[in-house]
This record gives C-alpha cells, structure tokens and sequence, in this order.
C-alpha cells in the first residue's frame, strides 16, 4: 500500500530543539514576578509553539485549503462561545447585582490573602 | 484520480449467516433498517408518553388506561423522557442515520461507506445507548425528571430532582448516543466527499445528501461543548464537584449556555435532511428541477453558520446579559431570512411543476405548509420582549411542535413512504397511505393550535396538574386542553393505519421495479432493494440530479449515469 | 472476498486527499471543539475566580514542563516515522511509533506520580473550583493519550509488517493534536498562578 509522498521531509530533529528551548524560556518566564512577562512566557509562547507544531509536523500549510480553515473555523466557534458565555459566568458582579453573595463571602472568609 | 474495478467484487461472495447478515453486517443498507426500526420502536414509546402526560393534562387527575396514576415525579419523568426520545432517539437515528446510511452510498454512486466497520460500531454503540435510557426507568426513583434541557442544579443534585440514578442513566445515555452521532456523521461526510462517483461534481449531489452531510458536520461542531458540559453535570451528580453549583462558586448558566450552544444548531441538524427529503420529493413529483440549487446550498450554508450564534433565545429570561439578549434578539430574527427563502425556493420549484399528488408528494407539501407555521411563531419567540411573557408558556410548546412534528415526524412519512420501495421491493398501499396522512395531519392542528391559545393566555408548562394552582387554573380555558388531548388520540389511533401498511407491504404489497417514480437519481438506477454492493458496475455521472420536464426525450427525465 | 478488503468507497478520493487522512482531520476537528469548550469553560472561571491562583499554585510546575518535553519528544518520533512510512520503510516505522507511544506511558506514568501527591495533599476532585476543572481537562487529555497509545501500537503491528502505512501519518496527526492540547495546557494549569 503506497503512501502519498507530497511532503518534503525536513531535519525535524531542528523544530524539536526550537520547541525544547521555547519550552525552557516559558518555564524561566514564569518564575519571573511581572505579569506580563508571565503571561507573554506562558501564553504567548504556547501559541508559538502549537503553531510550529501545526506545521512542521502536521504539515498542515502543505494540505489542500479547507483543511486550515475547516480547523480554524472550529476554533472560531470557540471563540463565539467564550463571547456569548464569558458576560454571564466570567463577571462575578455588575449593575446593582452581585454573583452568589453567599457563596462569594464564603470564599472571601476562607482563602488566605492572595499576593502577584 | 482513482481507479476502480469495473466489476464489484462484493457481489461474489457467499451469503453469510443470519447472525453475520442481520446482527453483525457492516453492509449500509442492514445498517440503516437497525436505525430505521430502533426508531420507529423508540417512537412508539416516546408516542405512548405523550399520550399518557396529555390524558393528564386533559382529564387532570384520573386514572390513565393503560397506565395508572399520574404523580407530580412521574409526569415530570414523562415530559423529559418523551422530549428526549423525541429528538435523540427518534428524529436524528431516523433522518440523519437511517436515511443518511441508506442513501448516501446509493446517491453518491459507490459500494458501500468509506468505513464499513465504524458504521456498525456507530449503531451498536446506539444501541447502547438506548438500552441505557431504557434502564433508567427500572431503577429506584425511575426515570430522570429533570427536562430535556436538564438544567442543574435540580439535575446535579439527586435531593433535588428524586432520580439520582435515573438521571445518571439518562445522562450516560445521551453522551452515548452522541459518541455514536459523532461517528457515524464523520463517517457519512468522509463517503460524500470522497466516495463519489466519477463525473459527480459538488453541484451534482442530490439535495439531501448535501444536507445530511451539513447536518452531521454542525452536530459535531457544535456537541463538543455540550460533551464537555455532560463529563462536568456527571461528576457533580456522582462525585461532589461544583462546577454547577452557586454554593461552591460553580454557575448553572455555564450550563445553560453549554447545552444550547448546542440545543439551537441540534434543532437544523434534524430540519436540514428534514428538507433534503422534501426537496427530492417535490423535484420528482413535480417532474421538475429544484428551483435554485445553488442558492438552496448556499443559504443552508447561511443557515448552518447562523445558528451558531443565536443560542441565547432560549435563556432570555434566565438571568443573561440584557445587551447579550439585544444581539441574540437580532441575529435570531436574521436567521429566520435564509429559512424562508428555502421555503420560497421549495414553493419556486412546485410552481408550473406537473404535479401528481401521491402520498410522497402529500407529505411533502404538509411539511411546507406546517413548518411554516412554526417558523412564524418562532418570531414571537425570538424577540426578546414578547419572548420574557411568552417563555416557559404553552405556546413555546405548541411553536416547537409545528417545526419539530414536520421535521420528526412528517418528512419521516415523507422519506419512508418515498424510499419504501426501493427499501424493500414493494410498493405501498396508495389508499392507507393517504387516509393515514389526512388523519395525522389534520388532528395534529387540532392538537397544537388550542395550545397556542392557552400559551398565550398564560398556562404555563411542566406544570402537572392547575389544580393545585389557583391563579393557574384557569377554568374556562380546560376544553382546549381536553380538545388538544383528544386530537391526539385521534392521530395516533391513525398511525396503526401506517403500521399496518408497512408491515404488511412488506409481503403483500405490489412488486416494484428499479424506479416506480421515475426519479433521476443513482439510486433507482439499482434493483429494488438493492444487493449487497450495490452497483454490479459502478455508474459514471454525467449530469445534475434534476433533469426533469426534459423535452425531446423518450421520457421526461434524465438519470444522473445515462451519458445522454 | 477477504473480510478485509476494503469497500471501493474507502479507496476513492474525491477530495484529493486518502480517505484515512481525510476521516483523522475531522476527527480532530470534532476534538478541537470538545477541548475547545471545556478550555473556554475554565478559562471562564479562571478569569472570573482569582482567588483560585492560591490552588493553582499547588501544581507541580516541573512535572507539568518535563511532561511537556516527553510529549514534545513523542511527537518527534511519531513524525520521523510518518517519514520513515513515506520511504514505505515499515519495521523503522513501526519502531518509531512504538517509542511514540513509550513516551505517552512515560507521560502518564509521570501524572500517576503527580496525581498520587496531590490526592495525599488532600487536593481531590472536588476540593473546589480549580481542582476540579484540574483534574478534568488533564483527566480528559490522559484519557486521549492512552486511546492515542492503543491505536499507535495497532497501526505498529501493522506497519512492522509493511501494511496499511498511510495509518501512520493519520496517528501521528491525531498525536500531534494532543500534543498541541497539552501545550495550551502546561501554562494553564501550571504556571498561571
């Protein structure tokens, strides 16, 4: 049974060693004490790397078009989900309202002080 | 491009045992007939709850025949079992996997599904399924009572809802059927897109294999939420977690949003092969091409992406957002546009068609006609002014019925009286089938317009008895609720007029040949019902699956595999 | 006809693409909406929750990063073999997804580990919001690798014996898909703190 060899086969050993060190900078990242460097080592970087993942092993810039798409239009769904929920379950209060009052002075009373 | 033999090498071999033939097969067709009758036999029941929560709802508070007393749990196991039913274990194995599995190798011109063996695995995980559904109502509490929607924390909390393993049951059950969907979807999209025919471009694929496939790739699309919503609601039942539960800083709204982000676009799931069925009736009994081909694929594409993005119409008075209510609002009221031009699309394709009335046709003009009068109520529905007055009342019952009884029920008949022939080799009774039809349709008015009445008058739903509610009651307005329940004893006493057509069609009925309704389509070009392989040689396609009303030929058509 | 012989509709390819490549790609599709949700889910929470950070601070971060670096390592192999299938080598595949799936083992192994610890701690499904939302996405990711191990030792058999090769490149795309997950998962769960 033959295979479809349309792909170019590259050193992949290389993407690797990149996705390593990614990893390594994402990890130093974090212990760092600033948000944003936080957030960018975690986050950002993850992008990165799925993306490098995306195509250099799945080869998916290689594959016929609707391939991508049809992938990042399910992402897209996501997207919309998180904005037509994240109003409702994300804001804890509002406009004259407050979310589980009981529920929230529970917590309030329980966890010990947080500090970035 | 690929190759194949001229000759089908699945003609040859030996016929198998009866095990391997009926139980085990993986041929599309045996597997279709499993969904087909699993159905039909899940209809029944989901038709006898009906029955029995309407004698309560009629004559509130007697003695149901055939069933017994009606308490407060049970009724409330009744509504949801029967919704339940309804939708997962009727409307989408009947239309989506035992149309979608019989048709769509047949129409697109191959041997058999891309994946024969995940086929059976999709059934016999269905299967399953129902069995499971079936258990939750042996075990102490019964069934889970809980809704459809099943809305925590009354369904998380087993104090709550009285049914903790019944509503166990019936969750596992659903997340079973859904596996089962998945494949089987995945499966039907993968065969119509590669499994075609030599020749069958994208716009020469019959209608309602077109929306089979767009119905399976927006269920897959938009279960995944719910699939991770239903693991959440199944761990706060069994293992204390919070993810729905206010008290632990869980919210029930994330629910709510999870279930119909996929409860909106699950209700065009079960309209788009409702209206891929319609559409190839009304091309051969108007001997006619579809008006507008293109534009009917294009706005179900609308359709399918619009329904995306208007969940939320069903929790307006849950506590959302109100400006997220505003936008829901608008883009419900947008989706209805594309809908009714494939209305108007149908009703292009019947205008100076020639056309014969045979009970196919009959049903197919009854979707149109009822459908359309569901689509209208939705308007009420969809804004969310009336909808906060509207919500929780009868008249979002009686809205939902006049789409989902077309969908479920009429375009079934439609599709079933249609393909019968081709299914089993005989033809039906032309006479039952009409009287079965003028006597489902018409009571079915009967039953659901006094509900828009009532609805609109404030009777509210999943309420067992008024009775016990003063301000509720509402007296004067009983001989609609009683009138709506002997309709519905009127229709259903009709439909053992079809069970008695079908099954005794099935030895005495009239032999039919490949095409009794000269239909353009590859899958009259076969013998009726068709053997194992389908083609003995496969067919090349040479043209779109509408030639009708053609001039200048021996006949009025022109098969998809015929070169001219 | 062999019972393996396959339906001429798994051999066409209208698309252009094989059947087999074609049935993995919506798979992952349908895969990227499940996680999709459940991630947007926690993401919700998390966002809304700050006060979770003091739980989420309780996750072993090296564990989480060292799995990282199998499952990277994993995807490695699993696309060399996709290669070594190209060159119709067989038995070097079918090596390659058997290392694959070692490093899926080691991943769960290393959660097992990871796991055991927090249960001591006392930090248990449902010892609140973020543990639960925990232990159900790295619950439902090590679910899909384990299934991802028994299908990549399947496709091996097979390819050891230089049969159904496409097979390779179809487990290493839904492997390389959980990879991905994971990636999304690592910061998270455990370094957003």
């Amino acid at each position: 049974m033959t295979t479809e060899s349309h792909v170019h086969h590259p050193n992949y050993v290389k993407t690797w060693a990149i996705l390593v060190l990614l990893l390594v900078v994402s990890v130093l990242g974090s212990l760092s004490h600033v948000r944003e460097v936080v957030l960018i080592a975690a986050f950002g970087i993850a992008f990165v790397k799925a993306y490098l993942v995306a195509k250099n092993f799945m080869h998916v810039n290689v594959e016929k078009r609707w391939v991508p798409y049809l992938l990042v239009v399910c992402l897209l769904f996501i997207f919309i989900l998180f904005a037509g929920v994240s109003p409702d379950v994300m804001k804890q209060s509002g406009q004259h309202w407050v979310k589980n009052p009981i529920a929230t002075a529970t917590q309030a009373a329980s966890t010990p002080a947080k500090h970035e | 491009m690929s190759t194949y033999a001229v000759v089908n090498p699945h003609i040859e071999h030996d016929e198998p045992g009866m095990f391997k033939k009926y139980f085990w097969s993986t041929d599309h067709k045996v597997i279709a007939m499993q969904y087909l009758f699993t159905g039909m036999a899940m209809a029944m029941l989901g038709g006898f709850f009906a029955y029995v929560f309407r004698m309560q709802l009629g004559f509130p508070n007697h003695n149901v025949p055939g069933y017994g007393f009606v308490t407060p749990g049970r009724y409330n196991a009744l509504v949801t079992m029967h919704g339940s039913i309804m939708i997962f274990w009727v409307a989408m194995p009947v239309l989506i996997a035992a149309f979608g599995n019989f048709l769509i190798p047949l129409m697109v011109g191959c041997d058999d599904m891309a994946f024969p063996r995940i086929n059976r695995l999709s059934y016999q995980i269905f299967l399953i399924s129902a069995i499971v559904l079936l258990s939750s109502f042996l075990v102490k509490g019964g069934a889970f009572g809980g809704a459809w929607t099943a809305y925590p924390p009354l369904s998380a909390n087993g104090n709550y809802n009285l049914t903790p393993l019944g509503s166990v049951l019936w969750l596992v059950a659903v997340a079973l059927e859904f596996v089962a969907f998945l494949l089987g979807g995945i499966n039907f999209t993968v065969t119509a897109m590669n499994s075609r025919a030599p020749g069958m471009k994208m716009y020469d694929i019959p209608l309602i294999v077109w929306m089979i496939v767009l119905a399976s790739v927006i269920f897959m699309a938009s279960a995944g939420p719910l699939i991770a919503g239903a693991v959440m609601l199944l761990f706060d039942q069994t293992m204390s977690t919070g993810f729905f539960d206010p008290t632990r800083g869980g919210d029930p709204l994330l629910w709510q949003h999870l279930f119909w982000f996929f409860g909106h676009p699950e209700v065009y799931v079960v309209l788009l092969p409702a209206m891929g069925i319609v559409a190839e009736i009304i091309a051969v009994f108007a001997r006619k091409k579809i008006f507008g081909y293109k534009t009917v694929l294009y706005t179900t594409w609308a359709v399918g992406f619009l329904s995306f993005v208007v969940w939320a119409h069903h929790q307006f008075v849950a506590g959302i957002d109100p400006r997220m209510a505003n936008i829901f609002s608008i883009t419900t009221l947008m989706i209805s546009v594309p809908i009714t031009e494939m209305i108007f699309l149908y009703i292009a394709t019947l205008y100076g068609g020639s056309i014969t009335l045979g009970t196919p046709m009959l049903w197919a003009l009854g979707f149109i006609a009822e459908f359309l009068i569901g689509g209208v109520t939705g308007i009420f529905l969809g804004s969310s002014g009336t909808d906060i007055y509207l919500h929780d009342t009868y008249f979002v019952i009686a809205h939902f019925h006049y789409t989902f009884v077309p969908i479920a029920i009429i375009s079934v008949f439609a599709g079933i009286t249609f393909w019968y022939p081709k299914m089993f080799g005989t033809m039906l009774n032309e006479t039952l089938g009409k009287i079965h039809f003028w006597g489902t349709v018409i009571p079915f008015n009967f039953i659901f317009i006094p509900l828009f009445i009532t609805g609109t008058a404030g009777d509210q739903r999943r309420v067992y008895s008024y009775a016990q509610f003063a301000e509720q009651s509402r007296p004067a307005l009983q001989h609609l609720r009683t009138t709506s329940t002997i309709a519905l004893l009127v229709m259903l006493s009709f439909q053992f007029v079809f069970l008695f057509n079908f099954f005794w069609s099935l030895r005495n009925g009239k032999k039919a040949g490949p095409n009794p309704w000269r239909s353009a389509t590859l899958e009259w070009t076969v013998p009726s019902p068709p053997p194992h392989g389908n083609f003995a040689e496969l067919p090349t396609v040479y043209r779109g699956p509408y030639e009708y009303g053609l001039p200048g030929r021996a006949d009025d058509f022109a098969p998809q595999n015929i070169p001219e | 006809m062999s019972a393996s012989a396959k339906p001429i509709a798994n051999t066409r390819a209208g698309t252009g693409i094989p059947t087999a490549k074609l049935i993995t790609w919506w798979v992952i599709a349908s895969e990227i909406v499940i996680f999709g949700g459940l991630l947007a889910s926690y993401i919700m929470h998390r966002l809304g929750h700050p006060e979770w950070s003091e739980a989420a601070s309780h996750t072993n971060t090296w564990a989480g990063a060292f799995n990282t670096l199998v499952l990277l390592t994993s995807s490695l192999c699993a696309v060399s073999a996709h290669k070594a299938a190209d060159a119709l080598d067989g038995p070097r595949a079918a090596k390659l997804l058997r290392l694959t799936a070692l490093g899926g083992l080691l991943f769960l192994t290393i959660k097992g580990f990871e796991w055991t610890k927090d249960i001591h701690e006392g930090f248990v499904l449902s010892s609140g919001g973020f543990w639960s939302f925990y232990y159900v996405l790295a619950g439902l990711h090590g679910l899909h690798v384990l299934a991802g191990m028994i299908i990549m030792l399947i496709v091996a058999a097979d390819a050891a014996k230089n049969r159904e090769l496409q097979r390779v490149e179809c487990i290493g795309l839904y492997w390389h898909f959980v990879d991905i997950v994971w990636i999304f998962l690592f910061p998270l769960l455990y370094i957003a703190r």
